[in-house]
């Protein structure tokens, strides 16, 4: 996983709330056995037509949010099924952090297996941060891990929180199977307990 | 004394392996549910890092998203569908999974086979590569949906890192009218709520009305938990929900199975708990209800119409309504009750259960589908099928003109050729309503399997009492 330490980007406004995560990627995409690829059809009914063309009025379409790294976006952001081909089709279009009041559960916890960073905070600053995505190419953002400060294009700095284990694997690109693993000895202990308390449970074997 | 708990805390508690520094939990695992969609990118990840599965005996494997729901001994057309099939196949065998095969009698939607096959017990924790796993929490049973990442975190160590949530109540009283089902309650409940009413809670549903639900009607409400923003919906276990598991070919048996009841029975929340949230609702109150908008609390009583959104004084508000009724291609203050409909879907995770196919056959019964509509009814499993085939349920929707069809997730949300055209309108009993979900420009009215019914004779949206 890539880690995520500084970025200064681009950013793209999608003043929507409770984008589901049907639009970031919907079904019939799904069908792929691979992580890569899904890029081209992120936001697929909004970017396009019914013939696959364009639409020239989607923001992602239009010449300097082509290139955003940062997507800012209203409420509820990602609510609906537990794809991570959402957080996978945002990635590999180029998308490495997103801005929202809110999120929901599974796309929130998503976001960050995959180094994307998804960053809550009040509804009157992410206002103020769309405003600035319209200054285009001359607004982009930096955003600074570490210091947990989205910084607008006037140098003024804002905070945001942040859990400090995701922080953490986050910073450093670490996957948590590998710091899980890390406990083994606990989880063969937990089995033992665990398996004489529910003795009752049976085995799957077909 | 100790502190009473609710019955999250019980099930939480019971499972915590360890809790690391900052306070995440490494939460472990007993059941994990693995589908075709979500998975192949996780036993990749395995593949490429020399690992294992860490626990296969308490790991299944089924095929539901993609299967086609016309007869399969043919082979499946799709080659994108073929391949997400034949790559769970070629790792199951590599992995040592257990897995249900698609010709399998026991092959079905994962959340209802979990259960049905008494996979899914109370007082365990499941997960599955599936936001809809939170219908399992019906049993008693912490189970909620995750992402593929996680899926290989769980297959690799049995184990979730996971933050506690926090605990809600609802409460919901009274009895349901005639004409109404868990759909119309859990709809009903979604509308008041809305789709975030839940996040970062886990909700448990309690009251009268919830007691009085069959494992059926449960199922449907926990089910659609997640379209409240919850990860998961609970029920505490009672004798309906022991008397339902007994016997299931995973069920405990013998002295095992009174020593598992007799855990089960401690699992009900303590008197004197703390939820964070309370929400109650009065059952008799909720009417049978449909959805108007592409957001799950889009919902009106089907004697309602279609809101204005000039009524909204929330302008970001009303920008989404408008936007979600020029979707719908409806107008303010519509009739509900006039709205024509092309297509009606019986079946999903939410309400392809036997007693759902029944609620809906009993309104098809002597019955006919209004000419021009197509109206699919697709068992939630092989066994359901079965089983509805055994009462002379299938008879009953052919003679009215419905389609009979294999079983998997088929409509509810278009993976394989059971899809909306652009601009058709169904009825559905599935789960979601979003722009696209059954297909590219498909728009979707949510309802329960009788009012589904009701729509396919009555060829538009339609008050199902008048049926009875
Ligand atoms: S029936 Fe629908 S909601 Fe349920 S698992 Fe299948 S696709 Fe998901």
């Amino acid at each position: 996983m890539e880690k995520f330490t500084t970025l200064t980007a681009i950013a793209a406004p999608l003043p929507m709330a409770n984008v589901d995560t049907d639009k970031i990627i919907p079904a019939r995409f799904l069908k792929t056995i691979r992580r890569s690829g899904l890029g081209a059809h992120l936001f697929d009914a909004l970017r396009y037509d019914g013939e696959g063309r364009e639409r020239p009025d989607f923001v992602l379409n239009q010449p300097p949010y082509r290139e955003a790294k940062i997507l800012i976006a209203y409420e509820n952001f990602g609510c609906g099924s537990s794809r991570e081909h959402a957080p996978w089709a945002l990635l590999d279009f180029g998308i490495r952090a997103v801005i929202a009041p809110s999120f929901a559960d599974i796309f929130y916890n998503n976001c960050f297996k995959n180094g994307i960073l998804p960053i809550t905070l009040p509804r009157d600053v992410v206002e103020t941060l769309m405003e600035d995505t319209r200054l285009g190419a001359n607004g982009k953002l930096t955003i600074d891990l570490e210091r947990q400060v989205v910084i607008r294009p006037s140098g003024e700095e804002i905070h945001f929180d942040i859990d400090p284990f995701r922080k953490y694997l986050l910073l450093n690109g670490l996957d948590d199977i590998g710091q899980t693993l890390l406990h083994e000895r606990e989880i063969a202990a937990y089995e033992t307990r665990h398996g004489a308390e529910m003795d009752w449970l049976p085995r799957i074997t077909l | 004394m100790q502190t009473p708990r609710t019955l999250y805390d019980k099930i939480w508690d019971a499972h915590v392996v360890t809790t690391l520094p900052d306070g995440t939990a490494l939460l472990y695992i007993d059941r994990h549910l693995v589908h075709e969609v979500t998975s192949p990118q996780a036993l990749e990840g395995l593949r490429v890092a020399g690992r294992r599965v860490r626990r296969p005996d308490l790991t299944i494997a089924v095929a539901d998203h993609n299967g086609p729901t016309s007869d399969r001994r043919r082979g499946i057309d799709e080659p994108e569908s073929r391949l997400q099939i034949e790559t769970l196949e070629a790792n199951v065998r590599e992995f040592g999974v257990p897995y249900i095969p698609l010709l399998d009698d026991r092959q079905g939607i994962v959340h209802i086979i979990g259960p049905e096959q008494g996979l899914s017990l109370p007082g365990t924790t499941i997960v599955c590569g599936d936001s809809h796993t939170s219908t399992h929490g019906a049993l008693g049973a912490l189970a909620f949906g995750i992402g593929t990442s996680e899926v290989e975190h769980v297959l690799a160590t049995q184990t979730l890192l996971q933050k506690r949530a926090k605990n809600m109540l609802i409460e919901v009283s009274g009895r349901l009218p005639l004409g109404t089902s868990a759909k119309d309650l859990v709809l009903t409940l979604i509308g008041k709520i809305g789709t975030a009413g839940g996040t970062g809670h886990v909700i448990e549903y309690a009251g009268e009305a919830i007691r009085a639900l069959d494992m059926a009607g449960r199922m449907t409400v926990c089910n659609m938990s997640i379209e409240a923003g919850a990860r998961a919906g609970l029920i505490a276990p009672d004798e309906t929900t022991f008397a339902w598991i007994e016997g299931r070919p995973f069920a405990p048996k013998g002295e095992a199975w009174r020593r598992a009841v007799a855990q089960w029975r401690a699992l009900a929340s303590d008197p004197g708990a703390h939820y964070d949230k309370v929400v109650r609702l009065d059952a008799s109150e909720v009417a049978p209800t449909v959805t108007w908008g592409t957001t799950p609390e889009a919902v009106a009583p089907i004697t309602g119409t279609v809101p204005d959104p000039a009524e909204e004084p929330d302008p970001a508000r009303r920008a989404q309504m408008e936007r979600m009724l020029a979707y719908m291609g409806l107008k303010p203050g519509q009739k509900l009750a006039e709205i024509p409909i092309d297509v009606v879907f019986i079946g999903s995770c939410t309400n392809g259960r036997l007693e759902d196919l029944r609620a809906a056959a009993a309104i098809a019964r002597g019955r006919k589908v209004k000419e021009g509509v197509r109206a699919l009814v697709v068992p939630g499993s092989g066994l359901v099928k079965k089983a509805a085939e055994a009462e002379g349920l299938d008879r009953i929707f052919i003679e009215a003109g419905f389609e009979w069809r294999e079983p998997g997730c088929s409509m509810c949300l278009g993976m394989n050729p059971d899809k909306l055209t652009p601009g058709q309108r169904s009825a559905s009993t599935s789960n979601r309503n979003f722009e696209g979900r059954q297909g590219p420009g498909g728009r979707t009215h949510l309802v329960s399997p009788a009012m589904a019914a009701a729509a396919a004779i009555a060829g538009r949206l339609t008050d199902v009492r008048e049926f009875l």
